[in-house]
């Protein structure tokens, strides 16, 4: 059991190559470990997870007095959550730090897909405009009814930009949230059929594992457009690449992919795709905050103040 | 109406053709070798142009064209029309305003996100197959970043508008300043720029606003400083602009407009920090019908002795 005077320890778990780079900052105030075997890991009462560093039960058998997981992604997909439910710890995410850049970057791509961005940019560098003529015309976003799947930190933001653009937002989320005023369609099938275009900003869990299949494009239909922000597990990659390919989509804008760094190689092909490296919220701003996040999350575990991003792991 | 020669500068849009076809006796002036190939055989025949913002009316064609009575722009921007020499001659002229304003409000706000999250180079990155061998790099957050607009009419209110959902910070030059908003006004554009991280250039070309954006102006944006045309290409001092992005002292710039398109400088197409677009700003299917639909509308209230639906002279 550490002494009153000495500083509070926290268990730095991060997987190679995923580390921080203000540990220097954590040290002022924290005694840090990096290792499970350790011999303070029985008496460590806070892990620190670094990127997607996996936190599994096997994890957490090694810290039977472990109370708080502070998190540094805005997914917790990597934590086993029903066994931080069992034993009643509780996890923070990064949502806050990153949901401002994560929301831009879905519009980026949205607009990107819709008014074919990209493919126009591509069009003038190969010099194709003086050659070819004008480019084929994009698709209008004002009016267009955007279905939102997962109305939370990234989901909210995204939303509260749309309106600016004339866009209908209605959406799905585990349960209906009593202090919006969006239609709400507990349904993801529903929500696509009335819908032109759907965001993925929910998180991955076993629920939501290949949440958008064929059933859900069928239902968006041939003018529907799909974007990704959230984990590439959430859609059925093959139904998706196979639907682009076969027209039953418009097009797709997709920042995460079941297997990264692999991309299916049929998107490579296609005009009607925007292809990002899973960096939707990475922003030097968004990473000055989520340090700021953590210290705060973990100076309010050791205070006994609220946490500033708890997950709710019901 | 279908003895009336209606002269189409360009091929600007298939259903807009189609309908002159239709109502008009249509000429095509692509369809000559030259302009004095067409103004020799057809000069009488035409009492109306529809122009675009690629080929208006300017003085050669007015004065070639003793018949015209009116000029349609397929297009709100009048810059290409000689307006001068059409109120002189009584000759009136119409634009596509309102339409057009959500989409090339839309394109500033995505030529903004493209230029500033490295959208267009990410996804050249992904499809080059180098995300394998490494990460991609972290890119300029947008929200909370200040905006500065050139022209606060309906297309730059748009766009403040959009800026707003991003809790951007928005200031504006135009004219005179306008009473109504909250956001702040600087009577000169170095001023503004000096002021805002994000400029856009969003008022109309005339005399006085051609290459509004110039050394000055480029100087006191800075080296983290980006640059919007949604205008005009003549809005900018196109070799400045090059050179600022090429040495780094200009952050970046998105441009749907160039000043002699549809050639863009060969040193931008070798720059990560820019975003190019071959003149998209009211480029879709839904817009363009619109627009069309307002040409023609325009014409028929015209030939039929009825109030023009959006005159500009």
């Amino acid at each position: 059991m550490a002494a009153m005077d000495e500083l509070p320890l926290v268990l730095v778990h991060a997987l190679p190559p995923f580390e921080i780079s203000f540990k220097g900052r954590l040290q002022s105030r924290f005694q840090l470990i990096d290792s499970l075997d350790s011999t303070f890991a029985p008496h460590v009462s806070v892990l620190l997870c670094v990127g997607p560093s996996p936190v599994s039960s096997d994890t957490l058998r090694h810290l039977p007095s472990l109370q708080c997981i502070v998190g540094s992604s805005a997914g917790v997909d990597h934590i086993d959550l029903a066994e931080c439910r069992r034993r009643g710890i509780t996890v923070t995410n990064a949502g806050p730090s990153f949901c401002e850049d994560g929301a831009d970057f879905a519009i980026g791509l949205l607009i990107d897909v819709l008014r074919r961005i990209s493919a126009a940019d591509r069009y003038v560098r190969a010099g194709l405009w003086p050659m070819k003529g004008d480019y084929p015309l994009g698709s209008k976003l004002g009016g267009k009814r955007v279905g939102i799947v997962g109305l939370g930190n990234i989901g909210s933001e995204i939303a509260k930009r749309l309106v600016a653009f004339g866009c209908r937002i209605a959406y799905n989320s585990r349960n209906k949230k009593s202090s919006v005023s969006f239609p709400y369609y507990a349904n993801i099938c529903n929500l696509a059929a009335n819908s032109d275009i759907l965001i993925i900003c929910c998180a991955l869990t076993k629920e939501t594992h290949h949440l958008i299949n064929k059933d859900v494009m069928t239902a968006l239909g041939k003018e529907g457009v799909i974007i990704n922000v959230g984990r590439g597990a959430l859609i059925n990659e093959k139904e998706l690449v196979q639907c682009l390919e076969q027209g039953q989509i418009r097009g797709a804008g997709l920042d995460v992919f079941e297997n990264e760094p692999d991309v299916p190689k049929e998107l490579f092909e296609l005009e009607n795709v925007v292809l990002s490296p899973h960096k939707a919220i990475a922003t030097p701003e968004s990473f000055a905050s989520l340090q700021e996040l953590i210290v705060g999350n973990l100076e309010a575990f050791f205070s006994n103040k609220p946490l500033l991003s708890p997950v709710n792991l019901e | 109406m279908e003895s009336i020669g209606v002269l189409l500068t360009s091929p600007m849009n298939p259903y807009l053709e189609q309908e002159l076809g239709k109502r008009f006796k249509l000429f095509r002036f692509w369809d000559f070798p030259s302009a004095d190939d067409f103004f020799r055989e057809h000069s009488k025949s035409i009492r109306a142009v529809v122009g675009s913002s690629f080929i208006g009316a300017d003085a050669q064609m007015i004065e070639a064209l003793p018949k015209m009575e009116i000029v349609s722009s397929f297009s709100v921007g009048l810059d290409k029309i000689d307006l001068v020499r059409c109120k002189e001659k009584g000759i009136r002229v119409t634009n596509t305003p309102d339409v057009l304003t959500e989409d090339v409000a839309d394109l500033a706000l995505a030529l903004i996100l493209a230029t500033l999250r490295r959208i267009c180079e990410s996804d050249r990155y992904v499809r080059s197959g180098a995300w394998k061998r490494g990460d991609f790099k972290l890119t300029t957050k947008f929200t909370g970043k200040s905006v500065g607009i050139i022209g606060l009419g309906r297309i730059g209110s748009a766009i403040a508008k959009r800026a707003e959902g991003f809790s951007c910070p928005i200031s504006y030059h135009s004219r005179t300043e306008k009473p109504g908003t909250n956001y702040k006004y600087y009577p000169s554009v170095v001023e503004l720029a000096s002021n805002c991280q994000i400029l856009v250039v969003a008022c109309a070309l005339t005399p006085e606003t051609r290459h509004i954006i110039n050394r000055e102006v480029i100087n006191a944006l800075g080296p983290k400083g980006v640059v919007i045309n949604i205008g005009r290409g003549l809005h900018v001092d196109e070799p400045e602009l090059v050179s600022a992005l090429v040495e780094g002292r200009l952050g970046g710039a998105g441009l749907d407009v160039f000043e002699n398109e549809p050639n863009v400088p060969e040193e931008l197409l070798a720059l990560d920090n820019v975003v190019l677009l071959p003149h998209v700003g009211s480029g879709t299917v839904e817009t363009r019908k619109d627009m069309a639909d307002l040409v023609l509308g325009n014409l028929e209230a015209h030939f039929l002795n009825k109030p023009l639906l959006t005159p500009v002279v």
